[in-house]
């Protein structure tokens, strides 16, 4: 195990410290521990954060540095012509357009809340565009840019943070599940799905996503009991963005989490979170072992949430600002632009189209948004069973003479 | 006409085994159902018959089971879970009111969840705890649930079938200390549909109510009744969610007094529910407060005590007796 892979005997306050540390001395213990702040930093460094010329560690896959220089690894290769690449990056830019509209819609009311998808850009459209037509994706609520990749019109996800549904597109029809908010609840629902589609002696693979924070749910650990004595074509799909809201991974786990999948029987893979590239190649490898009938793995996308957890948080209560400043050299659409650009792959033009499409992007949502329309009142009343009940008819008489009894109110 | 005399127990391995052989998209999961054929053997011999991936011996973890049931039902199938015993639905709580009950709402329709969650419920049988509870109410409370509980073989047999059929999930409760009654069943055609009350005894002075194991002791406390000169009606109630009360409006406004039984603590039981819309409803008719009899508000005791605790003939008749006095 590489240094930073260590982790350290718990204690109950993490403090900043004093002087920057490397990773190495980090690991040895000899940090000097000095309170200075009630934010805290993580205590595993990042890795390489603030140093990416460092040595990259071994069990990371990456197949393209943050400064934008492609490298190659030993098990995970991946092949894609000039238009695949364009296309990742016009999806990266696209999707985090969309975010940062999203989250000004909200900081101007259109929005009840958003939660940003900021950083995690290439852990979302790589595990998306490494999905086949017939897959099955199982989000959570973070996962736009899985959204986008399966076709979902973004304006059918802003009506759920508008608060008019929860969530406007066709599960099916887009092989895209409703986003589920109970944390790890849907990783269940995701093997059971494949435990289905065994049964249907079908060709598909179904991802489950799911962060950090819900490696320690009762129900995650269920799912991966399951997966594994079944031998359920599922790959579960962790985003460690390093916090659950405010909580650090150090108090979800005490060893890498890519590392938990051995306890299980199937093999965990970590990737670098911020590497479309490596993104896609192992959840591909992944998929495909699904597929071929080899049964669950695990993969954590090491990456960052740069924003707050939504709208509603404020994450320099628990976080320093260096540290963002950090993950900011791990950008994950600045190496790919950095790569194109160098490789001669997209010129000016393409950047400026792409950009160009971003502005159409936004302002479509922007419009769609704000115009949106509140559902009808009784639309609470509808679908709660398959066919109404005579007690939930006569509800919903009782609540449509109720509001009409407003109408010409000045009378009564 | 196909009659054979069957208990609950066995109405209900008949019964699925004849849904297994109607859809083949019904799969049975649960702990011990398989090779076991469950601990109360409901399931004897349905995983030789239609194999592993059918009967499913799942990992001992109840969210489990509802969270790929939940997955499976996506798919395209209809999962029968097997709640082992009535304490142990909790961890699987959050799956069942969280996922199950909302996901054919939150989708407008789009996926249905046609799950059926069968739970051997109520006491009697001398067990340790976590074994003898009666949660019907929580599921009750639960918008996009439907909850039944069966009193006799025929029900058994038949609801069994309708619940796997029915397009929402139900939580199905067997009457676990009634599993060794018999009745004669017939085979050919339901007597009822799924979600309708009946009345099992006809009276005139007092309407008693009650569902799954109940029904036994609402019967016998109108056997004795009926010795001392009072006449009850029994209404088995059948379907606890949703509840069909327009038959038990009916005979609240003959007999002006009304006894709801139940095994479950009566605060904010199904009793509370009913006394309410029965007072809304037949407020003019009533002679009497509409009276409950069911378990104290306790956690459910140590067996020594649960004769005391549960309700029984002699303490459906006081409620009576006190009905009849007001």
């Amino acid at each position: 195990m590489c240094e930073w892979c260590h982790t350290r005997a718990p204690r109950d306050v993490h403090t900043a410290r004093l002087e920057p540390a490397t990773p190495a001395a980090a690991a040895d213990g000899e940090e000097e521990h000095v309170s200075v702040s009630s934010a805290t930093e993580v205590v595993d460094p990042v890795p390489g954060a603030g140093a990416p010329h460092l040595p990259r560690q071994p069990d990371l896959v990456q197949l393209l540095t943050p400064e934008g220089e492609r490298v190659e690894h030993p098990q995970y290769a991946i092949d894609l012509d000039a238009e695949e690449l364009r296309d990742l990056y016009r999806d990266l830019v696209l999707v985090r357009r969309w975010d940062v509209e999203a989250t000004a819609l909200q900081r101007q009311g259109e929005l009840g809340i958003w939660a940003s998808l900021l950083g995690q850009e290439a852990a979302q459209v790589g595990a998306g565009r490494a999905l086949q037509p017939g897959d099955m994706a199982f989000p959570t609520y973070r996962e736009h840019g899985v959204a986008w990749t399966r076709g979902v019109d973004p304006l059918h996800v802003m009506s759920l943070f508008r608060g008019v549904d929860n969530g406007g597109w066709d599960p099916v029809a887009t092989a895209f599940n409703l986003y589920t908010v109970v944390i790890g609840a849907q990783t269940l629902h995701a093997t059971g799905y494949a435990m289905g589609v065994q049964r249907d002696g079908a060709e598909t693979a179904v991802l489950a996503f799911l962060g950090d924070g819900a490696t320690s749910q009762g129900e995650v650990n269920e799912a991966m009991i399951w997966a594994a004595s079944f031998s359920a074509p599922v790959v579960f799909f962790c985003q460690n963005n390093q916090y659950a809201i405010s909580v650090p991974l150090e108090r979800q786990s005490r060893v890498p989490l890519y590392q938990r999948a051995a306890g299980f029987g199937f093999p965990g893979v970590r990737v670098d979170g911020n590497d479309v590239l490596a993104v896609l190649a192992v959840t591909r490898a992944a998929l495909a072992a699904a597929r071929e009938g080899q049964g669950p793995t695990f993969v954590e996308a090491f990456t960052y949430r740069m924003g707050a957890h939504t709208t509603s948080d404020d994450p320099t209560r628990y976080r320093l600002a260096s540290e963002l400043e950090e993950w900011k050299l791990r950008d994950p659409i600045a190496r790919v632009k950095a790569y194109l650009s160098r490789s001669g792959v997209a010129d000016a033009d393409f950047f400026a189209a792409v950009e160009a499409e971003a502005d159409e992007l936004a302002a479509r949502i922007r419009r769609g948004t704000t115009e949106m329309p509140d559902p009808p009142g009784t639309a609470m009343f509808d679908q709660v069973y398959a066919e109404q009940t005579p007690h939930l008819a006569a509800q919903q008489a009782e609540f449509e003479a109720y509001q009409a009894s407003f109408e010409g109110g000045a009378e009564s | 006409m196909s009659t054979e005399t069957l208990t609950i127990g066995k109405a209900l391995n008949l019964g699925l085994r004849r849904a297994m052989e109607d859809d083949a998209k019904v799969v049975l999961m649960g702990e011990d159902i398989g090779r076991l054929g469950g601990v109360f053997r409901i399931t004897d011999g349905l995983q030789k018959d239609f194999g592993e991936d059918r009967v499913v011996d799942t990992p001992l973890a109840e969210a489990g089971i509802l969270g790929t049931a939940v997955g499976l039902a996506m798919r395209g199938y209809r999962p029968v879970c097997e709640i082992q015993f009535d304490g142990f639905v909790f961890p699987a709580y959050n799956q069942i009111v969280t996922q199950v009950a909302k996901i054919h709402a939150r989708s407008r329709g789009r996926l249905a969840m046609p799950v059926v969650i069968r739970i051997p419920f109520g006491g009697g049988i001398g067990a340790v705890e976590h074994h003898s509870e009666s949660p019907e109410a929580y599921f009750a409370h639960t918008p996009g649930l439907k909850v039944v509980a069966v009193s006799n073989p025929v029900d058994a047999y038949w609801g069994i079938q309708q619940a796997i059929a029915h397009p929402d999930p139900i939580v199905f409760l067997e009457p676990k200390r009634r599993y060794w009654d018999k009745a004669e069943v017939d085979t050919a055609a339901p007597p009822d549909p799924l979600f309708a009350s009946r009345v099992v005894r006809g009276g005139d002075d007092v309407t008693v109510l009650a569902y799954g194991p109940m029904v036994k002791t609402a019967l016998q406390a109108a056997e004795a009744a009926a010795e001392e000169g009072r006449s009850l009606e029994v209404v088995d109630l059948r379907a606890i969610s949703p509840l069909d009360l327009d038959p038990v409006f009916d005979s609240v406004r003959r007999t002006g007094r009304c006894v709801v039984v139940h095994e479950a603590p009566v605060t904010l039981g199904l009793g509370a529910e009913i006394a309410t819309r029965v007072t809304e409803q037949c407020f003019h008719s009533l002679e009497a407060p509409v009276l409950r009899v069911g378990g104290y508000d306790t956690p459910y005791p140590p067996s020594k005590l649960e004769e005391e605790y549960l309700p029984d003939l002699d303490r459906v008749l006081d409620a009576v007796d006190r009905a009849l006095q007001f």
